[in-house]
């Protein structure tokens, strides 16, 4: 603990010299870029008549690209990755919300063709980090998942994430089917990663690892689903920091220092609405065939930014605003590094004006829908025009619009009063207007709130809507958490309730939280679903795709796997006084020992007339009369 | 004579039917001080669900209920109401003969009926609609015990149902073993071969029979997780919901390297006193069973106000008692005002939010030590009587004045 502090310390120190530096060095690009945008301006007026009057040309242009570097993938890509077999990505989509905020994810990838397995040794590495590589082999790890959340992601106002998160942090491992303790491994494991990513992980022990049979599949090759061999946890008090950004960007080739990843500055970041950084490893496939396999891994870090209360009254946004930072290069050694960003809902330019404007226009299938984006190479010198720096710009023009509801959307809360009972209530929206999908919800409950099963009810439309589905495991008191899951169908347009009883248990004084009135957390559910599409998706996973629209893998093209975590809950737990130990225990023995005083009393004596106490000279007369031989008074 | 008894017992049923139609039943089968984790019928219920789900049900820490009554009220849960008003009923027959049974004993022992006719018509309703929801099955068993304790062999067989249920009956067995000599007059004598050989025959019934139902369970369940989800949950009490004894509180704010030491303490005073009590009353093994159910009720682990209703239904038994009790009213007044304070200062806490738990604990400690209070009490008058009916009732010393009796 002491070495992490000194760590942390040692991280903010750092930090502030580089924020120093940072504002000093933006005094003079500041300059710049006013300049810029001054010299930009009509550039970018012609530009967007440019593409007003030809866009579907444009778009033409660039889907053909497209087809072309798909079929030539096959060959080409082969063969360079046959020299070169590391590849490293990255990319930003921002996407501005119809709430005003603006939505920013960034994505690395790094895949790497190699074998961690079979006491291969790997010592050679390139990209891809050391540390992580290790965590791989030495856990024998098929898949890590990680992610550290802070605040929560608002579906209803921002619509669906790229990637889910809950809040807090939250770990789900896959391990290889040769591990024979797995228990063991998950421990150790989650102690290390602990340490790698300066988090509470270590806090990951029985009581809230689960094991669930359904929800969490594999999201990289392989078919094997025993879930024997998965863990999955979550720590939703965990607050996540500074500490854990830096670690988190020194996992990238290029650190903080070039390409996308300058402009994440801790000091803006952890001022939003919502901040989620993630790390996903998984074996993918190189080709079509999949005959050979490698290792993904994916880092993304989500935030949201509120523009509006942070004090501009203009609705007005660019990237130095949010991130006070311009991009000036991309990473050289990643071999694609772009911004997307969505204009959707922008098409003729009447919500908000993006400057400086780009030629590039592509399309996605992403979350069942197909966006538009407009695209920034940051590897074309071009982009960067002639001040040699990109700092984005989107002006609102209206602030009207309407956002597509999202189809599933999920909320949660304790019912009831005291500290007796409670009620957990889930609620899952679907608002597709005329067809219905199922969900697996999953339902972690730590084992202080001892849930009661056969209270499980399932209503929706005012019906029961019965389960098809239940693996419920109950807990264990101090070893293991209440798992439920759960397959259901909601119908179209409606609202299904689930509601289950609970009791608050009393607990020992040492296991209380420091803070104990301020309640326990109890984890997000998690909610997946196959999620009807409007547009067919693209199930060839190793077509050449923007990487936020690739993460989760695509079985089937009318639907699209959209996972949604509700809120965590916060319930209070009656307390005992924690400043009376000793005061219990003194009086709880001494009616004990009443009990066995009274009976000790009355089994050992007997009942005898009682005979007045001769007096003390009385007393001493009979003494001398017996020694006399005299009988006594 | 069987009059007043059915009437009472339509009495019963019906307070019991009203009770369990009414709003309040929700109410009392939530009360901490009437429902205990392991009697719990809501904790029944789920782990008949448990048991529907394919999940076995001391898998979870729910449900601490013998394997024997999950099959039994797996067929029974339809007609558990019924079911329950059954063994309230064959409780209460069993405590009327019982007590008939005892009051004729007595009549004929000391030839002069100074308690006859005394059965208990008041405290019969009292566990009856007490005891709304528990598993009463336990206080029938002990107490058709006292029933049927003309037969050795059913006696041995109930008793070890009630010890299978919970650990605590099986020092009922000194008692029971007592009085079935007594009728069988075999004297209690160490030295004198057919003690012994009955001792080892009543114990030999005992434990087969508890063998019998332990196996009968573990090939009804396939397994032994019901072994530390049962016995385990009785004797390490690790559920520490608030209830009316001395565990709860104690343990939860229990320094955790003394905890099994004084685990052990606890647990042990239960046990303790059997054989000190067994002497003492040798020849008075029903007033041994009373106080063997006091102590039981005071110092088990999860107690309800059912076990100190039980052994409170034996108190009009000994209404002869009452010109040598001492504090009396004292302590009837700390219990009524006791039983009041338990719901008024369990919402202080829990819903009101303007007590907290010591405001409950302080009553619990209050209670038990009335409880305790009580229990001496009649132990006390009990031994006093005794001595008076060998010396007189008014004693004189040796120069003629009136003498006190003190215990020395």
């Amino acid at each position: 603990m002491a070495a992490h502090r000194c760590r942390n310390l040692a991280c903010l120190l750092l930090l502030f010299l580089s924020v120093f530096l940072v504002t000093m060095s933006q005094e003079t690009t500041l300059g710049h870029e006013q300049h810029a945008t001054a010299v930009g301006d009509p550039q970018t007026g012609a530009e967007t008549k440019h593409t007003a009057e030809k866009p579907r040309v444009e778009e033409k242009r660039w889907e053909e690209t497209k087809v072309k570097a798909t079929t030539q993938a096959s060959d080409t890509a082969v063969l360079t990755k046959t020299q070169v077999n590391e590849d490293f990505q990255e990319e930003l989509v921002i996407r501005p919300l119809h709430s005003g905020d603006i939505y920013a994810s960034f994505q690395f990838r790094t895949v790497w063709e190699t074998d961690f397995m079979k006491g291969n040794k790997v010592s050679h590495y390139r990209l891809f980090p050391k540390s992580l590589g290790q965590v791989i082999s030495k856990f024998s790890v098929r898949e890590l998942h990680i992610s550290f959340t802070q605040g929560y992601w608002r579906t209803m106002q921002w619509g669906q994430p790229f990637i889910p998160s809950p809040p807090g942090a939250e770990l789900w491992v896959w391990f290889q089917d040769s591990v024979t303790d797995v228990d063991a491994t998950w421990k150790e494991l989650t102690n290390v990663l602990s340490g790698i990513f300066c988090a509470s992980l270590n806090f990951i022990d029985s009581t809230n690892t689960l094991q669930p049979s359904a929800s969490f599949k594999p999201l990289g090759i392989g078919n094997e689903t025993d879930h024997r061999f998965l863990r999955y946890a979550t720590l939703p008090r965990e607050i996540v920091c500074t500490e854990n950004l830096t670690p988190w960007k020194k996992l990238l080739p290029c650190g903080s220092k070039a390409g996308l990843a300058v402009l994440l500055k801790s000091e803006k970041l952890f001022h939003s609405s919502f901040h989620s950084q993630s790390v996903h490893i998984r074996p993918v496939c190189q080709d079509r065939q999949c005959k050979s396999s490698s290792w993904e891994l994916r880092q993304a870090l989500n935030v949201v930014f509120d523009l509006h209360t942070s004090g501009q009254s203009k609705r007005e946004w660019s990237l130095f605003k949010m991130f006070s930072r311009t991009l000036t290069e991309a990473c050289p050694l990643a071999s694609s590094s772009k911004i997307y960003i969505d204009v959707t809902d922008n098409p003729q330019e009447e919500q908000f004006e993006l400057s400086p404007a780009t030629p590039l226009l592509s399309q996605a299938v992403v979350l069942g829908d197909r966006r538009t984006f407009s695209v920034y190479d940051l590897t074309q010198q071009v982009t960067f025009g002639t001040v040699r720096s990109l700092n984005l710009m989107i002006r609102w023009k209206s602030s009207e619009g309407d956002m597509l509801r999202p189809l599933l959307h999920a909320e949660r809360y304790v019912a009831g009063y005291g500290l007796q009972t409670g009620e957990i209530h889930t609620l899952m929206y679907n608002n597709h207007p005329f067809r219905s999908f199922p969900v697996l919800l999953l339902d972690s409950v730590p084992w202080y709130l001892r849930l009661y099963i056969h209270t499980l009810k399932v209503i929706s439309k005012g019906k029961d809507n019965n389960p098809s589905y239940i693996h419920y495991q109950p807990s264990k008191d101090r070893e293991r958490p209440h798992l439920l899951e759960m397959l259901l169908q909601l119908p179209p347009h409606s609202v299904t309730e689930v509601t289950v009883q609970f009791e608050r248990a009393l607990l020992k004084w040492t296991e209380y939280t420091p803070d104990p009135n301020h309640g326990f957390y109890v984890g997000s559910s998690v909610i997946s679903s196959l999620v009807p599409s409007t547009v067919a998706m693209e199930t060839n996973i190793t077509m050449e795709q923007p990487l936020f629209s690739s993460f989760f893998p695509c079985k089937e093209e009318s639907s699209y796997f959209a996972r949604v975590y509700t809120e965590p809950l916060l319930v209070n737990l009656p307390t005992p006084d924690f400043s009376m130990p000793y005061n219990v225990i003194c009086l709880t023995c001494t009616v004990v020992a009443v009990g066995y005083g009274s009976l000790y009393n009355l089994l050992t004596r007997s009942f005898q007339v009682e005979e007045p106490n001769p007096g003390l000279a009385k007393r001493i007369a009979n003494v001398i009369r017996r020694m006399r031989g005299v009988p006594p008074l | 004579m069987a009059a007043p008894l059915t009437l009472l017992m339509i009495v019963a049923v019906t307070v019991r039917a009203v009770l369990f139609r009414s709003s309040l039943a929700e109410l009392i089968s939530e009360r901490v001080e009437v429902v205990s984790p392991i009697t719990a019928w809501k904790r029944v219920i789920e782990g008949l669900a448990l048991l529907d789900l394919g999940v076995s049900p001391y898998s979870g820490d729910v449900f601490h209920e013998t394997p024997l009554i999950i099959y039994l009220f797996h067929f029974l849960v339809d007609y558990a109401e019924i079911t329950f008003m059954l063994a309230d009923v064959v409780t209460a027959a069993a405590l009327y003969a019982a007590a008939k049974d005892y009051n004729k004993q007595v009549f004929r022992k000391q030839k002069f009926a100074l308690e006859a006719d005394r059965y208990p018509p008041d405290s019969l309703l009292l566990p009856s609609a007490l005891r709304l929801r528990l598993d009463p099955l336990c206080g029938a068993w002990t107490s058709d015990l006292l029933c049927v304790s003309g037969n050795v062999l059913l006696s041995a067989i109930f008793l070890c149902l009630a010890t299978y249920q919970s650990v605590y009956p099986l020092t009922l067995c000194a008692p029971a073993m007592l009085y079935l000599m007594q009728r069988q007059y075999i004297p209690v004598n160490l030295r004198r071969v057919s003690f012994w050989w009955f001792v080892v025959q009543y114990l030999f019934m005992y434990l087969g029979s508890l063998f019998v139902l332990v196996c009968l369970s573990f090939f009804l369940l396939g397994s032994w997780d019901y072994m530390p989800s049962v016995y385990g949950f009785i004797l390490s009490v690790p559920d520490l919901t608030p209830n009316i004894g001395l565990f709860w509180y104690f343990f939860a704010e229990m320094f955790e390297h003394f905890r099994l030491f004084f685990l052990c303490v606890f647990q042990i005073n239960v046990f303790f006193y059997t054989i000190p009590l067994s002497i003492k009353l040798k020849e008075h093994p029903v007033f041994l069973i009373f106080m063997q159910l006091a102590v039981i009720s005071i110092f088990k682990s999860y107690p309800t106000v059912g076990d100190v209703a039980l052994y409170m239904a034996f108190l009009p038994l000994w209404s002869h008692l009452h010109r040598f009790l001492r504090n009396i009213f004292l302590v009837s007044c700390v219990l009524l005002a006791c039983s009041a304070l338990f719901p008024v200062l369990w919402h202080l806490w829990i819903y009101a939010g303007s007590a907290n738990s010591n405001f409950y604990y302080a009553i619990t400690l209050l209670f038990n030590v009335a409880q305790i209070l009580l229990v001496s009490d009649y132990f006390y008058a009990f031994l006093r009587r005794e001595h008076h009916l060998t010396y007189g009732l008014y004693l004189k010393k040796k120069d003629g004045s009136e003498a006190t009796l003190v215990l020395k």
